[in-house]
Formats: structure tokens, C-alpha cells, sequence
């Protein structure tokens, strides 16, 4: 067992799970979607990103690729929640709402890109 | 190290750093948004927002310290953010150390140098040589074809020999990379198969090297001239199946030269002021006599030596350090620096001494002892390194065999002269007198000073206007490019030695030989007249002038009323 590859799925899986706890729930209620959860995901996430960082191999472009991604779809989603709140005023309606939870769904998607490269490249170097 | 690898390098090396400032922001961040404040009047507030804490922590964390605080803050507030205060500034001081590590690093200062060697080579949009090896020899191949205006690109295994490169004064700049030239990625990043590489020199002292470039350049680029410098034949034999004929072995060429100047003196010293340094004054000494020669050192050079002095039917007498089984001649054990050695070797009786050990302090001993023994030796000394040069100079011996200079004229002449070796081979079957009445004649019309020697050929980079008179059917002859743009009349300080068509060579072409396009025509003058002979290969005009008497007008009135006229002219 690789320690280092331990680290590597783990933050991998966990940025995946915390993305996909914040966006599960109906899209427009604010109370479904908790301010923390989405900024565990994002740290989870940019963790995940540097941990990618200096593989020169094909699949590890990947890799990083998706999440860069999922970091910027993420820090989008919590600049709009902030701008609704702090510049605009408006608030957590069901619009804003909406959008930063289809923000965070996006990044859901290519966390699971990510977590399918993961699984395809472990089975492949099966020994 | 692969070149261009320099952004993986910083990127691998800074995810400590980065995770940790990660890490430390989100639980700067995390603790502000749950530390309740305090208003004006002392009452509990919310904790900050994300926003407002993510706000305070990168002014914070950056030792910006903004200072615009909306509200004092709890005591809460204040202990959570004198630990953000600590750790924040330990991480940002952590990530910007690696940093500057790093670009102190050796490996990562290689990366970041090969990547913009390869770019720089890859940008390259004119004809340039591929010179591997930039010591002694290397530097001043590099130095002449600077002065020639052709470009290169350097590799060298040693980074001080390419440091000292960067402070010379050079037109153009070279591109140099510090790596093995043995290694197919760094003959490859210096431009082996280029479009613009037009040829490959291995100069470097390891023979192993020069025969790795030997393989490289046969198997990566086939046709490519590759000159190499070797120093045991047994290599030169494995270069040669790679097809590398263009070796070039110190030693044995000095050692041929040294039996040269005895059979034929004259033909050696057209060879010598012909691959002298142009402007030079070669010094009038006497040509080496027949009779008894010593030779201290029996390494290499006392080898081929022994092996060309034999052949001219010299008797031999070697000096060695270690006994030697020498059927056939003298052979003394010693340095050569003691007199009775030099004694025992019969110095009293010999005509030549050849100091051909492997050390300068040693033969410059051997030469002194042995002139005061006999001053009226022939003295031949082996000069290793070029910064002795003034002490070898000021013996004032009657020959100096340098290796770094013979390597650099031969490279050189091979380079941009390959006719000259040629003249040279048919003036030793045309014998001594021949060569002996053309020197007097060269002389007499160049003047003693050593001459340029350069070859044109006719084609359209070189020679635009020949090409295309040719082209319209006039007869552009030799002498035309032998008389002067300004007078017609007046010769230039120039002659034609050699003319090569379709691998056919003539000695001496006749000044009235017609020129055809693909012709090799190898020159000897002045500079002034090879820069006027230049004028009138490429300007139209200058050449018409040339051939004709008459000047040529410019192109729109050469195409509406005289070009048939004028092109009938010159045909008849």
C-alpha cells in the first residue's frame, strides 16, 4: 500500500462527496444548501487540484484539468452567494439560490470525471 | 534532465507549500466565521460572513494589514486572529523560500536553461554548424566562423568552458547548452535535425564523444557533413563505418606535414601559407634536414612521427620514460630533460629534435637542454596548451605542432574551403618545382603576407548575378570574376586555384574558362578583392559592366527596349 496514494483517492473521493453533499436538495431552497458545506468543497477541492499538480502524464492532465474545472465552477458559485448577500442585498431568494447550486452541480460533474479517471487508472494498474 | 521541464519541476515542488497555505487559509477563515463579534454598546453580533472573513484573512495573511476594520472586534476576534497573524505569515514565508530555493537549484537551473536552449535553436531561421566541444579547439572554430558571419550552436560538457564563451566578444550569439554530447536528446535540442543545420562538428578531447556524434549524425541525419577530431586510429576505423571520413587526427596530420616539409619543402610552404591566419607573416626558416632525428616521447604523436620519419628513411633515436622493445633504432630511457640522456641519444650528432611529450614544461626543458648541447639542432616542439603560447614562441623553435590549431584550421578549412584540401592533394602529385614556381608567382602577385583563401559557388545565394546571365545564355567567364568592378582593366589581387563541376576538379582553371551553374571555384587574394568579387557575383549590373565594357541600366528599361539587344551581345 502507497501512502501517497492514499492521500491522492482520499482527497479525490472526499471532494467529490462534499461537492455532491452541497448540491443534493430541491435547487431553489436555501436551507438545503449549508454556506459550510460549500466551503468545505472548495477547500477540499483546491487541496485535490495541487495534489494533481506535476504529473506529465497523459492521464494526470486530466486530472488536473477537470479540477481546475471543478475549483472554478465552485468559486463561482461562492461569488454569487456573496454577491447576493453582501453587494446586492437581495439575499438568499430562490433564484440565487438555484444558480449557485447548478454552479456547485456543474462542478459535480467533472468531480465525477475526475473519480471515473481514478477508478479506470487503479483498475488498469492492477497487479 | 528534459529540456522544457522546468514548469513540472516548480509545479511538483510547490504542493507542500500550496496545501499547507490551503489548509492554514481554510481554518483562519473557518474560525472567523464562528467567533461571534461585538457592536458598539458590547453586545454579541454574528460571527463574520465568509465574505468578511476571507476578506480579512488575505490582508492579513499577506502582511498587507489594511487596517479597515468596520468595527473592533471581540476578544474572541482578537485570539483567533493573532493565531491567523502567526500561522499565516509562517506558511507564506515557507512557500516563498521553496520558491527561491528552488531557482537556486542546479537541476531546475539546467531545466529552465536547456528549455530556452531548445526554443532559441528552434528559432533559428538561418544555416548554422552544430559544435560540440568548446574547449581550446571548440572556441576557436567558434571564433572564426563568428568572424565569417556564419552562426552555431555550442554544447559543451563543461559549464565554465560556455561561461567563458558568454564574455567573448562575439557578432552573433551563439546559443550553448551544458550537457553530454553523446546524449541524443541534447544533440537533438541543439538542432541535429533542424532544416537550417548544415553540419555537425565533434571537437570535443574524448574520442568516445566524437564517435557517439559520429553514429548520431549517420542514423538521425544521413547526408549531413560531419567533421570529427579523433586521437587513436582504432576509433577513426569505427568512425569511418558510420561513414564519418572527415576525421580529423592531430597528430598523424602534423606528423604527414612534418615529412611533407622534408620531402618537399616548397609544397609546404605553399600548405602553410595557404591554412595560415590571413595577414600573417610566416617566419623564413630553414626546412628540416635529412639525417639523424630524436624524438623524446613515444606516446601518440612519437608514433605517427616515427612511423612518417621512417618512411622518409630517417634515423631514430627515441627517449622514452619507459623502456621500449624499438627493433631498428636507439631507444633511451629518460625524459629528455637530462643531458646525459640527451647524450646517450646522440644529440652531439643528431639534425632534428622533436620534443613530442604530453607535458609543455617538459618538451619546453628538452628544447633548452638540447640547444645548448647542440645549437644547431632543428627543433620541433608539441605545445599542448594554447595559454603557453608567448613562452613556446619566445624559444623560438623552428616548428610548433599545437593540436588545438590544427584541429581548428583543418575544421575550418573542411568547412568553408573543402576545395582547398583537394588543390593541395594535386599540387603533391604535380611535385615539388610546380609548387615551388607557383608560390613565387602567388607571392609575387598577393604579396608574402598569408592570404584569405575562399571558395564561391555559383548558385543563387551566392552568386545571384552569375546565375542568372547564365540563365539568359550569356558566357560569364572566370576572368570576370578576376578583374576589378570599378576598372575593368585593372585585375583584382585575386586567383582562381581550383574549379570543381559535377565532381570533376581542374588546378589553375584558364581565366577564359566559360562558368556553369553548380561550379565550386576555390580563390586565393586579398580581402578587399574577395569583397569586390562578391559585388559583382550578386549585383547584375557590376557583372554586365564586367563582361561587356558597358553599364547596364536598370531593370524596367532593360525589359522594354535593350534586354534582347544586349542579351544577342553577349552571345555573340
Amino acid at each position: 500500500m502507497n501512502f501517497e496514494k492514499v492521500v491522492f483517492g482520499f482527497f479525490i473521493v472526499f471532494a467529490a462527496t462534499l461537492n455532491f453533499g452541497f448540491f443534493v436538495g430541491d435547487i431553489d431552497r436555501p436551507e438545503l444548501h449549508h454556506v459550510y458545506e460549500l466551503f468545505a468543497a472548495i477547500i477540499v477541492n483546491l487541496i485535490a487540484t495541487v495534489l494533481k499538480f506535476g504529473d506529465r502524464t497523459q492521464i494526470g492532465a486530466i486530472h488536473l484539468a477537470t479540477s481546475l474545472v471543478a475549483d472554478l465552477q465552485l468559486i463561482a458559485a461562492a461569488s454569487v452567494w456573496a454577491f447576493a448577500v453582501h453587494v446586492t442585498g437581495e439575499g438568499m431568494t430562490p433564484a440565487v439560490t438555484a444558480s449557485v447550486v447548478s454552479l456547485s452541480g456543474g462542478a459535480l460533474l467533472a468531480n465525477i470525471v475526475s473519480l471515473a479517471i481514478l477508478i479506470a487508472e487503479t483498475v488498469m494498474m492492477r497487479r | 534532465m528534459h529540456p522544457g521541464s522546468a514548469f513540472f519541476i516548480i509545479l511538483r515542488r510547490m504542493r507542500a507549500p500550496l496545501i499547507l497555505l490551503i489548509a492554514v487559509y481554510a481554518v483562519s477563515i473557518l474560525g472567523m466565521t464562528l467567533i461571534p463579534g461585538v457592536d458598539a454598546q458590547g453586545r454579541p453580533t454574528a460571527p463574520m460572513s465568509f465574505l468578511h472573513a476571507f476578506y480579512f484573512v488575505s490582508y492579513t495573511a499577506t502582511t498587507i494589514g489594511f487596517g479597515e476594520i468596520p468595527q473592533a472586534f471581540s476578544e474572541g476576534q482578537r485570539m483567533w486572529a493573532t493565531a491567523i497573524i502567526y500561522a499565516t505569515v509562517i506558511v507564506w514565508t515557507y512557500a516563498i523560500l521553496t520558491i527561491l530555493a528552488l531557482f537556486s537549484d542546479r537541476a531546475f537551473q539546467q531545466a529552465l536553461s536547456g528549455g530556452r536552449f531548445k526554443r532559441r535553436v528552434e528559432r533559428l531561421s538561418e544555416p548554422f554548424y552544430v559544435l560540440c566541444g568548446c574547449g581550446e579547439t571548440g572556441g576557436r572554430v567558434l571564433a572564426a566562423l563568428d568572424r565569417m558571419g556564419a552562426r552555431a550552436v555550442a554544447l559543451d560538457i563543461d559549464e565554465n568552458r560556455l561561461a567563458e564563451l558568454e564574455l567573448e566578444d562575439f557578432r552573433s550569439e551563439t546559443p550553448a547548452l551544458c550537457g553530454d554530447a553523446s546524449q541524443t536528446q541534447n544533440l537533438l535540442a541543439a538542432g541535429l535535425q533542424h532544416r537550417f543545420c548544415r553540419g555537425i562538428l565533434g571537437l570535443t578531447n574524448d574520442d568516445q564523444a566524437n564517435l557517439a556524434i559520429a553514429a548520431h549524425a549517420r542514423l538521425l541525419r544521413p547526408q549531413l557533413p560531419v567533421i570529427l577530431r579523433v586521437e587513436h586510429d582504432a576509433i577513426a576505423q569505427r568512425m569511418a563505418a558510420f561513414g564519418a571520413t572527415q576525421t580529423i587526427n592531430p597528430f598523424a596530420t602534423f606528423a604527414r606535414l612534418l615529412a611533407l616539409a622534408i620531402h618537399a619543402p616548397a609544397l609546404y610552404r605553399l600548405y602553410d601559407w595557404l591554412t595560415g591566419t590571413p595577414g600573417a607573416i610566416l617566419a623564413a626558416t630553414r626546412d628540416p634536414p635529412r639525417g639523424r632525428w630524436i624524438v623524446c616521447g613515444y606516446g601518440r604523436f612519437g608514433h605517427a612521427l616515427v612511423a612518417e620519419l621512417l618512411r622518409e628513411g630517417m634515423e631514430i633515436a627515441l627517449i622514452d620514460q619507459h623502456p621500449l622493445e624499438a627493433p631498428g633504432f636507439t631507444a633511451v630511457v629518460g625524459s629528455g630533460v637530462e643531458p646525459d640522456v640527451l647524450a646517450a641519444a646522440g644529440v652531439k650528432q643528431a639534425d632534428g629534435l622533436i620534443a613530442a611529450t604530453d607535458d609543455d614544461l617538459t618538451n619546453l626543458s628538452i628544447a633548452v637542454v638540447a640547444r645548448e648541447l647542440n645549437p644547431g639542432l632543428f627543433i620541433v616542439l608539441r605545445q599542448n596548451q594554447q595559454s603557453r603560447a608567448e613562452l613556446f614562441a619566445a624559444l623560438q623553435p623552428e616548428m610548433i605542432m599545437a593540436p588545438a590549431e590544427i584541429i581548428a584550421h583543418a575544421a575550418l578549412a573542411r568547412l568553408t574551403t573543402p576545395l582547398l584540401p583537394v588543390f593541395l592533394h594535386a599540387a603533391e602529385e604535380r611535385g615539388d618545382d610546380w609548387a615551388w614556381a607557383l608560390l613565387a608567382r602567388l607571392r609575387l602577385e598577393l604579396g608574402s603576407a598569408v592570404p584569405h583563401v575562399w571558395q564561391l559557388s555559383i548558385d543563387a545565394n551566392a552568386a545571384t548575378a552569375v546565375v542568372s546571365l547564365i540563365a539568359e545564355g550569356c558566357d560569364v567567364t572566370l576572368s570576370a570574376l578576376l578583374h576589378d568592378p570599378s576598372d575593368r582593366s585593372e585585375r583584382l589581387a585575386c586567383t582562381a586555384l581550383a574549379l570543381r563541376r559535377d565532381e570533376v576538379d581542374a588546378v589553375l582553371p584558364e581565366a577564359n574558362a566559360t562558368l556553369s551553374v553548380g561550379d565550386q571555384i576555390l580563390f586565393v587574394g586579398s580581402a578587399a578583392a574577395r569583397a569586390k568579387q562578391e559585388l559583382a557575383a550578386r549585383n547584375r549590373n557590376v557583372l554586365h559592366y564586367l563582361l561587356t565594357g558597358r553599364e547596364e541600366t536598370g531593370w524596367l528599361w532593360r525589359t522594354f527596349t535593350a534586354s534582347k539587344e544586349t542579351v544577342q551581345q553577349l552571345r555573340e
